[in-house]
């Protein structure tokens, strides 16, 4: 037995080898979109090496 | 027994994913807050310095500094010692969200060329690093602020490495609550060290002259002592 998320991804994914590499991809490049767009600035705001500023 | 270690080796799979999962997330995090900030801090510096020297005001690109608003660009600053083509805009305020699109001025402090201590923070690192030479800085160096119409030269007379929070580095007179400012200065603070906030790094400069734009600015000025 076998539990595997990635694993289930790729089963779900349609079409043959080629086409599931595509899909697969695609699905990475979006969640780095997504991280880079919105979670890692949220993310940053919390680092404690981005103040510059005396306050 | 086969089965239990079946289950046992499923959830151990499971497991193992999240670890690479974070794993993954986490490499990603350093190579956007190393690399791509900066790209995106960079272009945007860029776009916004060739729209202030193209002219073309249309969009308020020059701000006069007496009737800035907080994120304004309002100036740019050249640093001939951090390299001929160093230039950034200068932006109204010091929050998070400025500083991340460049160097901010502090909004309590004097305007360029005024009798006071005009100060201004920036990254030392990441989001485009425009103060990330600042320790290289030697007395004398030339800080050239441009407003709409004057050239203001500063040049460079002290650091300091001080608590995050002792920001008498920026009163009117540096470290002096009560003094009467005499003198036109010029305050940087930045991180210090590198990828950290323990310590902010300052400098201070002293105004040395100002010029009309229409006359340019002397070349002399533009030069690096070695």
């Amino acid at each position: 037995m076998t539990l595997s998320f990635y694993g289930l991804i790729w089963r779900i994914l349609p079409g043959p080898k080629p086409i599931k590499l595509v899909l697969a991809a695609g699905l990475i490049l979006a969640a780095l979109y997504v991280c880079f767009n919105w979670v890692f600035p949220q993310i940053a705001d919390y680092m404690p090496f981005n103040d510059v500023t005396v306050e | 027994m086969a089965k239990g270690r079946g289950i046992v080796r499923g959830i151990a799979g499971l497991v193992g994913e999240v670890f690479i999962t974070v794993g993954v997330f986490l490499v990603a995090f350093v190579v956007w807050q190393l690399w791509w900030t900066d790209v995106v801090a960079d272009a945007e510096a860029a776009d916004v310095v060739a729209r202030m020297e193209s002219g073309t005001d249309d969009d308020a690109s020059w701000v006069h500094p007496k009737e800035v608003k907080l994120g304004d660009a309002f100036a740019i600053i050249r640093i001939p010692r951090f390299g001929a083509k160093y230039a950034r805009p200068v932006y109204e305020g010091t929050s998070r969200a400025i500083l991340q699109r460049g160097v901010g001025h502090y909004p309590e402090t004097v305007l360029p060329g005024e009798i006071g201590n005009y100060s201004m923070a920036g990254h030392r690192t990441t989001y485009g690093k425009p103060f990330n030479k600042i320790a290289e800085l030697k007395d004398g160096d030339r800080i050239i602020i441009e407003t709409v119409d004057t050239y203001y030269v500063y040049a460079v007379t002290g650091r300091e490495i001080v608590r995050p929070t002792q920001v008498s580095v920026v009163y009117p007179v540096p470290n002096d609550a009560t003094a009467e400012p005499t003198q036109a200065l010029l305050t940087m603070t930045s991180c210090e060290p590198m990828f950290s906030s323990r310590y902010r790094y300052v400098i201070h400069a002293l105004l040395e002259g100002e010029y009309p734009k229409a006359g340019g600015l002397p070349t002399q000025i533009l030069e690096v002592s070695q």
